[in-house]
């Protein structure tokens, strides 16, 4: 059943700065937060805690009103010391104090051969009362799994093809019977397959070769190949009233922690890169971590932009700000706030494009590495180039269609056009190389939302 | 340059809300963005870096492409002048010179005109001036007969511009080609200065030749539906004495025969086409798809022939009238054309055969892309209709399997 699938349609950024593959011991950031901003489709966030409490890693800091089984837990254990709100007291960000040591709740353990023996009930409810379920997101939609539901299968992209893409077999690893054990886990979740997809094009990591329980399929081709929802739409596509979860192999594995360990573990290591960033590499931190000691001192310009996740899909944080719960990597940007004389007609080799027009000469340089900035370089203006988009979805989409749909709130057409087989990060690129520069992912959550809530 | 950067950031509060040229916001803005590309940063959320690529460089591409055609048109009508009035050892010089003197005011109005009414809308309805008419402007000109009255290249431009474009809502939104609108209006409106003996320019001065009758080879070929002649020979035959050859299959290619402004040169809009492929800006899809079906069609009316008009060979279609330059440069205007890759194919083979069966079945209206594109602009928006369906479908039954 195991598939190779070679697609071709899509575009590798290739940007300046990749992390040196080695792991930096440094001393801890002082602070860690919790985002309820990383997940989408948290309605009515409601505090377990307040300011000056302490917590441990594990213990329950928020959870949502609308979904009240599922509780968020805090990274690392320490005190609270800010609640960080924005407009109408929305909650932005639970900020810990960490301390020296890391105190764990403690949870059921279980050995390897016990998992088996594990209903799907017990396994729910610890896996939601210990802060690992936010991992699971389902589709459609993009949002925190419903614990009530049965997903028709599980998938998993074991490898990133994003831009500056933290290298799944280096920041893994050693986590192979973690990995393993959470996979037998997901398989008690789901009566249909647990599918874990990786790069056709590299060489695989043994913790995904050697895995057991699971569909592995392979994959190759330019970026968006590494998206689950690519992935999906050429395994097993989401029909209308399908409802299938996502994972990614760092969940997977603290999932297995949980049940193994009888801890929830937040650490992670994460890549500090971007071509603004003097020693780009891999560091050991943890959830949330605060990006303050890894870019202190270790950038060569500092008028930048921060990014928690990666360039396509990531989000600008502060410089003292904290990394999302599912990010493994911070990208550091110049910041593109600039005016550039003629810049519109200028022919350039500094500039990446995905097309030839006038002037755009990195068609001519495959192999380079860009320091982009984050300059929108254009005007938003109506749609007018097509085809454009095509070449950058390797799904049977029409992005234009679906964006249009969407933009004129026509709920038949959206769904008929594949509204739920997709989410943001899979039109990320068309969003790159959209020449009337619309907000692509924008519209995509806001389609998204108009189906779900109405 | 910084001394320009300072002086627009300084008049650029009198623009800005509550300035005392508020109004005027978009006129101040495009020509700031001309100068300097802005400063804009993505969103906080989404894409923190963008393509290089924008709709000024896109537009910009497209009048690249079309300078081979407006350089070897110039240069066509002055030598389609001297050639006429019998002076063929005229200089090079003195060619380009009549050339520039017909060609500049059309392109200067064009340009003025249809700027002048994009910038009042832009006033009117406070939306950003969008960088179409760049190209609009270029194109217009250059499917003009040389000899326009200048008057009409303003009317036909307004026309244009408001009815087939900002009346939809501007750049993107429209439905019909917009140069080629300003061409039908004018070919509706003022019948007798856009057929007939038009395509020369010869001046109020001189006197055209013995045996000049300032016939194009379309009208010589429709005229063979009556007279029985063969086209090729009848077509050899016109300009003996005068101007040798100049229905020649090899000399039409090159273009060095009477016709609009721009369009009498297959060669410059094969170089145009290239341009246009190569960067990636212009749909090879389209433009192989409308020269397949007219090549087909011509095929297909050779074995039915009945009249010499429909027996004459199919590769001629190609080099006479307009095909060459509506197929690259009309046909493809990727707002008006179908805009799913499947339809651009039964888009393009539709402009193809309707050209040819207009050409040869209707000779009230001799010159068939004009009409062919504008027809299937109307009904792009319908082939793609039919192409999101099968879309739709195949996901509708994925579901049900």
């Amino acid at each position: 059943m195991s598939k190779f699938i070679k697609l071709k349609k899509g575009f590798d950024i290739n940007l300046a700065g990749k992390a040196e593959k080695k792991i930096v011991e440094v001393e801890q950031p002082e602070t860690f937060a919790y985002k309820p901003s990383s997940f989408h489709g948290i309605l009515r966030p409601k505090l377990k805690v307040k300011e000056g409490d302490t917590v441990k890693a594990g213990t329950p800091i928020l959870f949502d009103k609308k979904n009240d089984k599922v509780l968020h837990v805090a990274p690392v254990s320490g005190e609270i010391v800010e609640i960080r709100r924005g407009e109408k007291r929305k909650i932005l960000e639970v900020v810990i104090l960490a301390d020296k040591s890391i105190e764990y709740e403690t949870f059921d353990k279980y050995t390897v051969s016990d998992i088996n023996g594990l209903s799907r009930e017990n396994i729910v409810d610890q896996m939601l009362g210990s802060g690992v379920w936010p991992n699971l997101v389902q589709r459609p939609y993009g949002v925190i799994a419903d614990p009530s539901e049965t997903p028709k299968a599980i998938f998993i992209s074991a490898f990133d093809t994003h831009p500056l893409a933290p290298d799944y077999s280096l920041i893994f690893k050693g986590q192979d019977q973690y990995f393993q054990a959470g996979i037998d886990i997901l398989k008690k979740l789901t009566p249909g397959a647990v599918h874990v997809n990786v790069n056709g094009d590299a060489e695989v990591s043994p913790m995904f070769a050697h895995a057991k329980n699971i569909e592995l399929n392979k994959f190759s081709g330019p970026h968006p190949v590494g998206n689950v929802g690519v992935q999906i739409h050429h395994l097993d596509p989401i029909n209308k009233g399908d409802v299938v979860w996502t994972v990614n192999p760092y969940g997977v594995i603290q999932i297995g922690k949980l049940f193994l360990e009888g801890k929830y573990d937040a650490s992670r290591v994460i890549a500090v890169a971007g071509s603004e960033v003097k020693n780009p590499q891999y560091y050991k931190t943890f959830t949330g971590a605060s990006i303050k000691r890894f870019v202190e001192g270790n950038l060569s310009n500092d008028h930048v932009r921060f990014v928690s996740g990666n360039a396509l899909t990531g989000s600008k944080i502060a410089a003292d700000g904290h990394l999302g719960f599912h990010d493994s990597l911070l990208t550091v940007l110049p910041e593109g706030d600039q005016y550039e004389l003629f810049g519109w007609i200028k022919p350039t080799t500094q500039k990446l494009s995905f097309q030839r027009a006038f002037g755009l000469l990195s068609f001519l340089f495959p192999k380079k590495e860009y320091a982009l900035d984050t300059n929108v370089k254009g005007e938003p203006r109506a749609f007018v180039q097509t085809g454009v988009f095509e070449k950058v979805t390797p799904m049977d989409v029409l992005p234009t269609y679906l964006l249009k749909a969407i933009l004129a709130e026509d709920f038949d057409d959206m769904e008929a056009l594949g509204i739920y087989e997709i989410i943001e990060e899979d039109l990320a690129l068309c969003e790159f190389v959209d020449v009337s520069k619309h907000d692509v992912q924008d519209i995509v959550r806001e389609g998204l939302n108009l189906m779900r809530y109405s | 340059m910084k001394f320009l950067r300072e002086a627009l950031d300084k008049v650029k509060p009198h623009f800005e809300k509550g300035g005392k040229w508020e109004k005027f916001y978009y006129i101040y803005e495009a020509h700031d963005t001309l100068l300097f590309a802005p400063n804009h940063t993505t969103n906080s959320k989404g894409v923190q870096i963008r393509d290089a690529m924008d709709m000024k460089r896109l537009m910009m591409t497209v009048i690249i492409a079309m300078i081979p055609c407006l350089l070897f048109g110039i240069y066509n009508v002055g030598y389609q002048h001297f050639m006429a009035i019998g002076q063929p050892e005229a200089g090079f010089g003195d060619m380009v010179l009549v050339g520039l003197i017909q060609v500049v005011p059309i392109l200067v109005v064009s340009y003025a005109v249809g700027l002048g009414t994009e910038f009042a809308f832009s006033v009117i309805r406070q939306h950003p001036i969008n960088e179409g008419f760049l190209v609009t402007g270029m194109l217009i000109p250059l499917v003009m007969p040389p000899d326009i009255p200048l008057w009409q290249v303003a009317l036909a431009t307004i026309f244009a511009v408001i009815i087939a474009k900002e009346a939809f809502g501007g750049t993107g939104m429209n439905i019909l080609n917009v140069a080629l609108t300003a061409r039908a209006f004018l070919y509706f409106a003022y019948p007798s200065q856009i057929s007939g003996d038009v395509w020369t320019y010869i001046g109020e001065a001189n006197k055209a030749v013995q045996g000049f009758t300032g016939a194009t080879p379309l009208a010589l070929g429709a005229e063979t539906v009556e007279s029985g002649k063969n086209v090729v020979a009848s077509l050899s035959a016109y300009g003996s004495g005068w101007s040798d050859g100049i229905y020649e299959f090899s000399n039409m290619f090159f273009g060095f025969m009477p016709g609009s402004i721009g369009e009498t040169s297959a060669l410059m809009c094969l170089i145009g086409a290239f341009i246009l492929i190569f960067t990636g800006v212009g749909s090879w899809k389209v433009m192989i798809s409308v020269v397949a079906g007219a090549f087909g069609m011509g095929l297909l009316l050779n074995g039915l022939a009945v009249n010499e008009f429909m027996a004459m060979p199919a590769h001629y279609h190609l080099v006479i009238g307009g095909l060459a330059f509506g197929t690259v440069y009309m046909a493809t205007d990727p707002v008006t054309a179908s805009q799913t890759e499947t339809g651009k194919w039964i888009y393009g083979l539709m402009i193809g055969m309707l050209t040819v069966v207009i050409r040869v079945f209707n000779p009230a209206y001799p010159e068939g892309i004009m009409l062919a594109i504008l027809f299937m602009n109307v009904f792009a928006p319908l082939i793609d209709h039919y192409v999101v369906i099968a879309n739709k479908k195949r996901r509708l039954q994925r579901a049900t399997v």
